[in-house]
């Protein structure tokens, strides 16, 4: 001891750090990954590579040479960004594409806005929604033949949500399309779909995992999914040949992913319990709009960034309640 | 499992009771004491000696110097050396009166046996003003006079006494120790603040991580056949000792802002307050020496010591093998709330309840980086506010919006600094702005005072 150090309370500090937290969302990812490998084969981890290697190297990249300070890859929330896109893209993306989404995600909609906690729409979703709206043709419809590790069964052809959509406007029924998938197959990952869409279970244990954690908490997943299942169970109870039901909504599409993993993250959701509930519920109502009445089939990713732009609302509307104030 | 516990926030460090199984024992005396004149919330106390002047324990040295201000008494027995300034823990000058050592003479109707005295006077304004004139403050940790507290404004009632026994900060036992070793004055105290509040119910609050001590003062109450006594089993949590926060698991009743406990029908002393208030009322004897823990876990010697009034911190150290090499750190309090020593030359005042130890790496914080907005210091918040605004309206000096965000209503826990992963100076901020706003909210009351002094 030579001097003594002097500084306010408290002294002491919990363990967790912000790299610590994406570390758990990494882990809780896991099963995902290994199940969209498993499921996709070798190419699905060429293009997860491609994702978290490129997320890395352009946070890196900015903060060193564009903003010339420390840089901040040591949080591994580029880590979760790039897992996060690359479960959200096709198996079969070629990988410039792949790196043209990572520059949106991590150049534009992350460091634009000052790099992490600054972001207002999630980063890998405004990846993906570029994506999506610039190369449709690599993003939808290319589902043929996934080479799957271990021989699992692999189908070919469009996303279930795409199938219903074709088939509606061919003059087919919901009930007609709908035979044609066990929902077995949707909780185990046998159905086309972009990486992320295919196994909900093992995106569900990495939901309880981070719930157990205390890293987020349930309820905007929760209000997310109990909006779905009523919008649709209000829908399909009118017209069940016009209208999905509600188990097929909550297993297609990427809602899983959505709900648990990108509705959720901190920056870009709301922080009061009511406030996350009515972002949830806005989620699922969106989804359910954009699924039923839009022109794409699938509407998560934009009713995630449509409630995203809200946030700064209902984080003024919704506040924790005051001890001892009325 | 207790459910009892506050409603908001909070937070759940590691306890680290290291200390709990070290019986008190008395520190023997040093060779010269320090009292300092502001050992408690209110105006500094006025000396009634002089240099040169014998002294004995127990005496009085100084006099209240305002109605919310207390008497200070000789710890020891010696000699006044000098009445003047001196630096205290944190290197601020402050008052004191230095008295040398000079054996261990008692002053005249002070009852030094052990004998328990479970016969409580009658006359309720006799006992406070035996608490006045013993000089007790209160020991949680803000050392307001206690007799003040006492004596409610009119029109105000007492329905509950709660003795806080929760000792929610980690590492520190000495409240342990006094409920387990000495449990009968404290129920005796309880019992005597009880009477004085107008025979009310009297809660004795203590966490579920001391079961040993919520086993004994049970047994106590049972043996001394107090009726209106209870002990309540706390859930484990910080800052459950906050006087708003306790009143509020116990009674589920929550203190206004601004307000004191009394406006809902509570008066809260601490274990250490209570013990004082028997030795006072059944002894005759003044706030004259406290329980104080000294631990860490670099620190070899971990104790719990009857520590008189006024010894300076190294001296108590030393006693124990001196500073470790590995510390960096010495905290008076506990780790949430404790203030960082910078002088061990200081001396203890009535409300040391402890010294802590730290090393760098136990206590060094990380380097801030962005909020990631994940909410956990709302999350921790006891007062139910939201640190991260706070802090950004903080940064911006906006005063009108820190009140409206009630940044007054902090009570500088350090539950959010604590809990955010991104290291943010949470608190050093806010503290700042609070203290900016009070100011603000006095001037206004100042200015409205004033203008209505003009109108009359």
């Amino acid at each position: 001891m030579s001097k003594l150090i002097v500084s306010p309370n408290p002294h002491i500090h919990s363990k967790d750090s912000t790299r610590s937290l994406m570390l758990d969302v990494v882990i809780a990812l896991v099963p995902a990954v290994i199940c969209s490998v498993v499921f996709y084969g070798w190419m699905e981890l060429l293009v997860m590579a491609v994702s978290v290697g490129s997320c890395l190297l352009l946070e890196w990249a900015i903060t060193r040479f564009m903003l010339k300070k420390n840089s901040t890859i040591g949080d591994l929330s580029a880590v979760v960004t790039g897992i996060l896109l690359a479960l959200n893209l096709p198996y079969n993306t070629p990988w410039w594409v792949v790196f043209v989404g990572a520059v949106v995600a991590i150049g534009v909609a992350k460091m634009t806005f000052g790099g992490i906690g600054q972001n207002i729409w999630n980063p890998a979703l405004v990846g993906r929604v570029f994506l999506l709206v610039s190369f449709p043709t690599y993003m939808t419809g290319r589902w043929a033949a996934p080479q799957g590790l271990f021989g699992a069964d692999a189908v070919s052809g469009a996303t279930p949500l795409g199938v219903i959509q074709e088939g509606l406007m061919k003059g087919s029924t919901v009930q007609e399309l709908t035979s044609s998938f066990d929902y077995k197959d949707l909780l185990f990952a046998n159905l086309g779909g972009s990486a992320g869409e295919v196994c909900a279970l093992a995106l569900l244990a990495g939901f309880i995992y981070l719930c157990v954690r205390k890293v987020i908490k349930p309820w905007i997943t929760l209000s997310i999914f109990g909006t779905v299942a009523l919008v649709s169970l209000i829908f399909w109870g009118i017209d069940p040949s016009r209208f999905t039901d509600p188990l097929f909504n909550l297993l297609t599409g990427g809602l899983i992913l959505g709900a648990c993993f990108m509705a959720t993250d901190y920056v870009t959701s709301p922080m009061s319990l009511w406030g996350g509930v009515v972002f949830g519920v806005g989620i699922g109502f969106l989804t359910m709009m954009i699924r039923y009445f839009g022109s794409y089939p699938e509407g998560v990713s934009f009713a995630i960034l449509i409630m995203n732009s809200v946030v700064p609302l209902l984080d003024r509307w919704f506040k924790q309640k005051k001890f001892g104030r009325k | 499992m207790s459910k009892h516990t506050f409603s908001i926030g909070g937070v759940h460090p590691h306890d680290s009771k290291i200390s709990r199984d070290c019986s008190i024992q008395p520190l023997p005396l040093p060779p010269t004491v320090y009292l300092s004149l502001s050992q408690h919330i209110g105006a500094p106390s006025k000396p009634i000696v002089e240099v040169g002047d014998k002294v004995k324990v127990g005496q009085p040295v100084a006099e209240p110097g305002g109605f919310v201000s207390a008497f200070i008494h000789s710890s020891v027995s010696g000699t006044v050396k000098s009445i003047g300034s001196r630096k205290d823990l944190a290197g601020n000058p402050q008052m004191c009166i230095e008295i040398a050592v000079e054996g261990d003479e008692w002053a005249e109707g002070i009852d030094t046996t052990d004998t328990l005295i479970t016969a409580i006077p009658e006359d309720n304004k006799a006992i406070i003003e035996k608490i006045r004139l013993g000089g007790v403050v209160g020991l949680g940790g803000a050392t307001f006079p206690t007799h003040v507290k006492l004596s409610p404004p009119p029109g105000s009632k007492c329905e509950r006494v709660i003795i806080n026994g929760c000792e929610c900060e980690p590492y520190l036992t000495s409240d342990f120790r006094v409920l387990l070793e000495k449990g009968e004055q404290v129920v005796v105290g309880a019992a005597i603040l009880a009477q004085v509040m107008g025979n009310v119910p009297c809660t004795i609050a203590i966490e579920e991580n001391k079961p040993e001590a919520i086993a004994h003062i049970k047994e106590v109450i049972v043996k001394l056949g107090y009726k209106g006594i209870e002990v309540m089993p706390m859930k484990m949590r910080y800052p459950q000792g906050g006087e708003k926060q306790l009143i509020d698991a116990v009674m589920h009743r929550q203190v206004g802002s601004g307000a004191l406990p009394i406006s809902e029908g509570a008066v809260v002393q601490n274990v250490g307050t209570a013990i004082a208030v028997y030795d006072a009322v059944q002894k005759n004897k003044p706030l004259i020496d406290n329980t104080v823990t000294i631990t860490g876990e670099c620190f070899p010697r971990q104790a719990n010591l009857l520590v008189r009034v006024g010894t300076p911190l190294q001296y108590i150290l030393d006693y124990l093998g001196g500073i470790p090499e590995e510390a960096a750190k010495v905290i008076s309090g506990g780790p949430m709330m404790g203030k960082a020593v910078s002088n061990l030359e200081a001396a203890t005042l009535k409300g040391t309840g402890a010294l802590l130890l730290l090393t760098e790496k136990q206590t060094l914080r990380a380097p801030e980086s962005n909020c990631i907005r994940c909410g956990k210091c709302a999350d921790a918040c006891p007062m139910g506010l939201e640190p991260f605004r706070l802090n950004r309206l903080a940064k911006a000096n906006d005063l009108e919006e820190l009140e409206n965000n009630s940044v007054q209503d902090c009570i500088e826990c350090g539950c959010c600094l604590y809990s955010c992963p991104a290291h943010i100076q949470l608190l050093d901020n806010i503290r700042l702005a609070k203290a900016a706003v009070l100011g603000a909210i006095r001037a206004r009351a100042a200015a409205a005072k004033a203008a209505q002094d003009a109108k009359k």
